[in-house]
């Protein structure tokens, strides 16, 4: 965020709107955390205090579609759970961001069959994935930060 | 007190085709009318439990000796009996004591269906039953006769075939809800699901 003190009034910044509203946003991610699967453990252990996700302002999950920003799609996605996903998401307000958690939700996985959703970008639009089986904390936190860069990036318009 | 296999045996006669295994493996064979009664009879001598209902699909039966069509040096290990039909069902029962927290028996039934069907449902034996033939309708598309409208519990309603089957295409895709809305389900096709030898396609 570019900043400029005002030499009119101290105490008193300027900057664009785009700018201040994809810097807030950035630090207020609620997620909906749509956990179907093992990779849950790793995230409730990245979202705990070891690792906190709460440095980046993504800690508070929300269990109402309406009210969060980030689906965090967390384990394997049946067919028969994907049209569930796919009313969580159409549900959620904009802007709103999907972030698909393991390999399996990136591309299906080693569930290479007739149950499984190859990934979930085929049902909703994936912002970030975050491959691993499960992934690694850091992993994570990698691909929230550069969830965050793009949050900052788009800016007033959202997605 | 003898046990709930060896009263069976007695009871039903020629109806037992062949027995195997002891203890905790024991099971029974019966011939596929024999078995509604044999369940009923199974409750009353004391196997409270329906633990499982399951079926095996024998399609590919190889003589031993003989590899696979894919693999033609893989052996089979030991021979294999050649199977009468096609499906197999299991029912496996135990006699819990529940005040003892034991198990006194278990004892599993088998029976081979002509083609795909299958006996009348166990649902007024064991509530449980519901789900477990809803799983193997499902799966393997095993008919229970009493239950002609039965519904798929595992997959979606808009499946189309029985993904357990060995003539189920390993690879195949079925299109995905909620994206192609309004659109139907395509059928496989012939091709894709050919007619099996043992049972008719439902």
């Amino acid at each position: 965020m570019d900043v400029v003190d005002s030499e009119l009034l101290p105490g008193v910044i300027t900057t664009r709107i785009d700018d201040a509203v994809g810097w807030a946003r950035k630090y207020s991610i609620f997620t909906y955390p749509f956990v179907t699967a093992c990779c849950g453990m790793e995230f409730m252990s990245t979202a705990c205090s070891h690792y906190d996700l709460d440095r980046f302002g993504a800690a508070f999950p929300r269990f109402s579609p309406r009210q969060a920003d980030v689906l965090m799609v967390v384990g394997t996605i049946s067919h028969k759970m994907a049209p569930v996903l796919r009313r969580i998401y159409e549900q959620m307000a904009s802007p709103k961001w999907v972030v698909a958690f393991g390999v399996c939700t990136c591309t299906g996985g080693f569930y290479d069959n007739y149950a499984t959703v190859q990934g979930i970008d085929k049902i909703v639009p994936v912002d970030v994935y975050i491959p691993g089986c499960p992934p690694r904390p850091e992993a994570v936190l990698k691909g929230l930060m550069l969830l965050q860069e793009k949050i900052r990036k788009q800016g007033w318009k959202g997605q | 007190m003898s046990s709930v296999r060896e009263t069976l045996r007695a009871e039903l006669g020629a109806a037992v085709l062949s027995a195997r295994g002891e203890g905790l493996d024991s099971v029974l064979v019966l011939d596929a009318g024999a078995v509604p009664g044999a369940l009923a009879r199974a409750q009353a001598l004391g196997c409270n439990v329906l633990v499982d209902i399951t079926c095996v699909d024998h399609l590919r039966w190889v003589p031993a000796g003989r590899g696979t069509p894919s693999h033609p040096d893989r052996m089979p290990r030991w021979e294999l009996p050649k199977p009468p039909s096609r499906f197999k069902l299991v029912y496996r029962l135990m006699a819990l004591d529940a005040g003892q927290g034991a198990v006194r028996e278990r004892l599993a039934l088998e029976c081979w269906l002509e083609g795909d069907a299958g006996p009348a449902s166990a649902r007024s034996l064991w509530p449980n039953a519901d789900w477990l033939e809803r799983e193997v309708w499902d799966m393997f598309g095993v008919r229970f006769s009493d239950r002609p409208d039965i519904k798929r519990i595992l997959m979606y309603e808009e499946f189309v075939g029985h993904p357990l089957r060995k003539d189920y295409p390993i690879g195949k895709r079925q299109p995905l809800l909620g994206v192609d809305d309004g659109a139907a389900p395509a059928a496989l096709s012939d091709e894709e699901l050919r007619p099996s030898p043992g049972g008719k396609r439902p």
